[in-house]
């Protein structure tokens, strides 16, 4: 509807002028109009999410203005929270830290954590679909074990481990395995008979096939483990660390809900929810450029 | 029995154990001569496929044997190349490493790494597909792939091709142009070929012979036609000499008579 306006627009300046000047002048038109184009696409992606975030913030200021006991409002989380919002990067020594560093250690951990559960999953997930003894004997202990709340193991690795941090790493480890275990397993399984025959008619040795046709086949699926469990693994250190204090994401959120300090936790919060999105995408990247389009055939 | 260059000797296949299974293939005997060109064509769900799969190895026969240049089949091999029905090209690898990573398997301390290289550029040639060697299957036509899938079968050198109702997908303009391509490769080659069709004219255009299978369970050879058409064969030359006209309808018959029997 609104192209031939555009066209229309462009158009009518230019039939005016003299027929030299026009092969000068098409060009910059026809770039002004794509400009035009490109800048409605941009608003249109870009106008709904503001407009939502704005109506959020809106209902929130107005809800929140008449309850001042309860969950403070957005201008109120701005004028008491400005100094964490602004500064990120403070170090006052302990754990009087900015928001940033916080976040930074929680991430070490979970990227210890989660580096350990992808390489086990992963290789219990090739055992597990390809040996049917194995999946066999394992699959109902990852069965019983995957429903176990991640905040269960923290007492368990505590009683096991004696010190805080592995415990922290521990309870990661164990919540984002099982899904990598899974998906990895179903992968293994639903590799296509007529790749498995690619492999027959070349004789191709166990290890080269693993290598070859079962992991490139399975990638996909390795992936959506990968992708659930970095998830889940972010909801499990924040979880852990308001348990076991020290720096940290968790334990920031903790320390200042004994101080009363609703506006921070806010702020904290928003933190966590950005962070996790952006491990998510970061995990969704990798996959589509590892699998290389193995899931499109 | 047991002296052309492929037998296929008494053949039988029944699925799920010998006594309570369900008998798919009975008494199958066919032999087929070096260089030769041999269709089977039946209706669906008669066993060709089944018949291929054990010539090629993938199933395994429960009475009788395959034997390829004095050997038993047991396994599968790249001696036995198969062009699968719908190309089962590895789609995490271009066009030019799928042919080369066979290229690689049957050929590894036997050619060059130089060698590998230019025999893969060599068969992708002999399809026309070189100019698209750096794409991923994704990216190019179902013709296109059966082409690839047609130089990684013949970049094994097999003693016998197999082809597995490899134009099947296809739409009929890029089925001709590819059956083309088969003959002339054919010529060049002089490979030997067994082929399942389910399309008269591929059956009579392109073979020897054609081997007819009666309908399953317990599925047999019915009726064996040659077609004794000279070659190179024009596909606008050939469908009015007698030859192909006495052939197609011999194939057709058959295929009507079975069908009325099965409705009956």
């Amino acid at each position: 509807m609104a192209m031939p306006a555009a066209n229309q627009d462009t158009a009518a300046p230019v039939s005016l002028v003299p027929t030299g000047d026009v092969v000068a002048l098409r060009p910059r038109a026809r770039a002004a109009e794509r400009a035009r184009v490109a800048a409605r696409q941009v608003a249109a992606t870009v106008l709904p999410p503001l407009v939502g975030i704005g109506l959020l913030l809106a209902l929130w200021e107005l809800f929140a203005a008449n309850h001042p006991a309860g969950l403070p409002a957005p201008s109120m989380i701005w004028m008491e929270s400005r100094e964490i919002i602004l500064h990120p990067f403070f170090d006052r020594g302990g754990v009087d830290k900015g928001l940033f560093w916080h976040v930074f250690t929680s991430l070490k951990r979970v990227a210890i954590g989660f580096s350990a559960a992808a390489l086990v999953g992963i290789a219990l997930g090739v055992l597990v679909g390809a040996s049917k003894v194995a999946h066999r004997a394992l699959d109902p202990i990852f069965q019983v074990l995957r429903t176990v709340p991640p905040l269960a193991w923290l007492p368990i690795s505590l009683a096991a481990l004696h010190q805080a941090n592995p415990s922290a790493l521990f309870v990661i480890f164990i919540t984002a395995i099982w899904p990598i275990i899974i998906n990895t397993a179903v992968g293994v399984r639903n590799v296509p008979q007529d790749y498995r025959n690619v492999g027959r008619v070349l004789r191709l040795s166990p290890i080269a096939f693993f290598f070859k046709i079962l992991l490139p086949a399975a990638t996909p699926y390795i992936f959506t483990g990968l992708r659930i469990g970095v998830g889940m693994s972010w909801l499990a250190i924040v979880a852990s660390e308001m348990l076991l204090g020290g720096v940290g994401i968790g334990f920031f959120i903790w320390d200042q809900y004994n101080s009363s300090r609703i506006s921070d936790i806010v702020v904290a919060l928003l933190w966590v929810g950005l962070v996790g999105y952006a491990l998510d995408r970061l995990v969704a990247l990798l996959g589509r450029i590892v699998s290389r389009g193995a899931s499109a055939g | 029995m047991g002296k052309s260059y492929l037998s296929i000797e008494n053949v039988g296949v029944t699925f799920g154990g010998r006594l309570a299974g369900s008998e798919v293939l009975r008494g199958i005997d066919l032999q087929v001569n070096q260089g030769e060109f041999v269709s089977i064509i039946g209706h669906s769900g008669c066993g060709k496929s089944t018949l291929l799969n054990v010539v090629a190895g993938l199933l395994p026969v429960t009475v009788g044997a395959v034997i390829l240049d004095k050997e038993a089949v047991e396994a599968p091999g790249p001696e036995r190349a198969v062009v699968f029905q719908n190309h089962s090209l590895l789609p995490w690898l271009s066009v030019y490493e799928n042919v080369r990573l066979a290229v690689d398997q049957v050929f590894r301390g036997k050619k060059s790494r130089a060698e590998r290289h230019q025999w893969t550029l060599h068969n992708l040639d002999l399809v026309q597909m070189v100019h698209a060697k750096d794409k991923r299957p994704a990216e190019i036509s179902g013709g296109m792939k059966q082409r690839v899938g047609i130089a990684r079968a013949l970049a094994m050198e097999p003693k016998v091709l197999l082809l597995d109702e490899p134009f099947g997908a296809l739409d009929a303009l890029t089925r001709a142009t590819l059956q083309d391509s088969v003959m002339e490769i054919h010529a060049k080659l002089g490979n030997t070929v067994l082929m399942i069709t389910h399309d008269v004219d591929e059956a009579v255009l392109l073979s020897d012979r054609i081997v007819m299978m009666t309908n399953g369970p317990a599925a047999t050879i019915g009726q064996v036609q040659g077609v004794e058409l000279p070659r190179p064969r024009r596909r606008l030359e050939v469908d009015t000499h007698p030859t192909y006209i006495g052939a197609r309808h011999a194939v057709v018959e058959f295929l009507h008579n079975r069908r009325l029997r099965a409705a009956a």
